[in-house]
């Protein structure tokens, strides 16, 4: 018996655990190595040279850049959507018409909201990212042509054209197809906590802006927590990488205003033939992900709160 | 609505408090209408926010290019039904779907196989190493992939299976075990022990007991799992870019990208567009259809 049971064990995980350490661990494993030596990628020959590779790293000022980006995105995108989704999700739950005395009602129709804001979420990045494209289109595009047509003929900006806008750009594109996710995801958490917590706080006076901060907020503190780090693995990782490579000039451009981490590993290896120094880039970006992490989870530590 | 009910008819049994609660709650309904008002009104403008550009697109790929860039906003004159043909045909948008479709048919069952075995191994069964092996997986959901993809490439180009098909469905599978072994762990540890006992005693080996017993009872959770897989799956950009540059192979997400760029030099934008809504339709008209299960796949990872 305990003899078939390890023959099971071991069946059972071989294939996928070769299959894992294969593509996933070594590669991985052997990113941090190859960060030190001058390994083209085009050669199979290549020499250790120490910490040459983060010597040049710090002096190189398009990793400056992409690391500058990728900070910001890593700040901004998760602030800026789960902001957006709990005030969406708030409305659809407490932002309906009295009804029968119940002091906290949804709003009517809040199941075609949902609906309607999840679309995105379905729908590969790349897509997106190409309707934007086209949508930010300074000269024929539909946004500069619809603040033409409601007389704003002087207001045309350059959307990705434009140093200082098209980072921005960007953002606003990853934060229009995530936001939906989390309105959903919230709403569902925000439905499940008891609608007496609510009147007894509004009975009290409580106005339902308080009711979302006193109420709301720490009953969800999870959720949004584990919200926080999906976003920001997302802002590191390849939804970051394939908005940039996709929608902006160069990629990356203009004059390396749109640069983020991921991309500029995948042009230092695959388009330089650095694969060595690409690697440190990799690592850098390890780096700033863990830190990340380690900080939600350290800033978003309290008391769990429970309610049955 | 239970609780609707409930709360109303305590209200009506207590009215000395609603009484002296009069004048207070006169003010709250007033702050009522206007929330609810000011509700309607930002939920409105972001649906119209997500809906008008999906639609705008369908609008656009039944237009001519002299029309799309001239009058982006107004109706077609008539449908051009020939911009579908031509995205179809000629922009190889059919080979993108057979080589999408094969690619994500072969990752998915690979990926729903390998990550239940290995899962109900970890849920079930205590072995040294266990804790061990389980976390090796859970750590590849927070890594930066890109900063494998590097060295794998060379892996890949190593054991030929750059540009092929069946090495692109080995690092699709490989890259969603991570979420997938995690998420069936945990379900796996829901389900109840007795049956599987129950098979044992009957003398069915450990294997049998899996595939007979285990595997249908696991099936709400391999459903929610796989329409999560499939979604990402389908939608994968980043993984195709770098392992499989073949223009022959060329996945949906890539071959609109490629489709962008060289019909930004011949000027075919409605040809791009129809390519474009022809890859959305499908997506969006499945969700539709299910869209109880769609969204409880995809949130079901993050509410554990």
């Amino acid at each position: 018996m305990q003899h078939g049971k390890y023959r099971f064990i071991v069946g059972f995980l071989v294939l996928p655990l070769a299959l894992y350490s294969l593509f996933v661990i070594w590669p991985f494993v052997q990113s941090i190595y190859y960060s030190f030596t001058d390994w083209t990628g085009l050669s199979p020959d290549f020499k250790m040279v120490g910490f040459d590779n983060y010597k040049r790293m710090f002096d190189d000022d398009i990793f400056w850049k992409s690391l500058q980006h990728s900070l910001l995105f890593v700040l901004l995108l998760p602030l800026v959507t789960l902001g957006l989704a709990l005030f969406f999700a708030f409305m659809l739950n407490v932002g309906g018409r009295r009804r029968k005395g119940a002091a906290i009602t949804g709003v009517r129709g809040s199941g075609f909201y949902k609906i309607a804001y999840f679309f995105p979420q379905v729908l590969s990045i790349a897509i997106v990212a190409l309707l934007f494209q086209f949508a930010y289109n300074p000269n024929n595009g539909v946004i500069n042509s619809a603040l033409k047509g409601v007389g704003l003929g002087s207001v045309q900006p350059n959307w990705l054209g434009d140093p200082d806008l098209a980072l921005y750009c960007v953002m606003a594109v990853l934060v229009w197809s995530t936001v939906g996710f989390f309105v959903v995801l919230f709403s569902a958490g925000m439905a499940s906590i008891p609608r007496d917590f609510y009147e007894a706080a509004l009975l009290d006076g409580a106005s339902r802006f308080t009711t979302f901060f006193r109420i709301t907020l720490p009953l969800l503190w999870d959720t949004v927590q584990s919200g926080w780090v999906y976003m920001g693995i997302l802002a590191l990782g390849a939804e970051a990488f394939a908005s940039v490579q996709i929608m902006t000039v160069g990629p990356g451009g203009p004059d390396y205003s749109t640069t983020v981490l991921p991309l500029y590993v995948y042009q230092s290896a695959f388009r330089d033939g650095q694969a060595g120094y690409a690697t440190t880039i990799g690592v850098a970006l390890l780096v700033v992900t863990l830190l990340f992490a380690a900080v939600v989870m350290r800033l978003g530590r309290r008391e769990r709160l429970e309610f049955s | 609505m239970t609780t609707d009910t409930s709360t109303a008819d305590l209200a009506e049994e207590r009215p000395p408090v609603a009484k002296q609660a009069a004048p207070a709650k006169k003010e709250k309904k007033g702050e009522g209408v206007v929330l609810n008002v000011f509700s309607h009104g930002v939920l409105i403008l972001w649906a119209f926010m997500v809906v008008i550009p999906l639609l705008w697109a369908v609008m656009a790929s039944f237009k001519d290019d002299n029309s799309i860039l001239s009058t982006p906003w107004a109706l077609p004159d008539k449908l051009h039904f020939d911009n579908w043909s031509r995205a179809w045909t000629q922009a190889h948008m059919s080979d993108y779907f057979v080589n999408t479709i094969l690619v994500v048919g072969g990752s998915l069952i690979g990926t729903l196989l390998l990550g239940s075995m290995a899962a109900y191994v970890l849920a079930r069964f205590e072995f040294p190493g266990n804790r061990f092996i389980y976390y090796l997986f859970i750590g590849g959901m927070s890594f930066p992939i890109m900063l494998a993809l590097v060295p794998l490439f060379y892996v890949m180009n190593n054991l030929s299976l750059l540009n092929t098909t069946h090495g692109l469905i080995l690092v699709y599978i490989a890259y969603s075990l991570p979420f997938t072994v995690f998420f069936l762990t945990s379900f796996f540890r829901t389900l109840p022990t007795s049956v599987a006992e129950a098979a044992m005693i009957d003398g069915a080996s450990h294997t049998r007991t899996f595939f007979q017993v285990m595997l249908p009872m696991a099936r709400p959770g391999l459903i929610s799992v796989g329409i999560f897989n499939f979604l990402g799956q389908w939608n994968q950009y980043m993984l195709p870019t770098v392992l499989n540059t073949d223009p022959d192979k060329r996945v949906l997400s890539q071959g609109l990208v490629e489709l962008a760029t060289s019909q930004g030099y011949k000027g075919d934008w409605s040809g791009l567009m129809a390519g474009l809504v022809m890859a959305m339709l499908p997506v969006l008209a499945a969700y539709i259809v299910f869209q109880r299960q769609v969204v409880a796949g995809l949130t079901a990872g993050a509410l554990k």
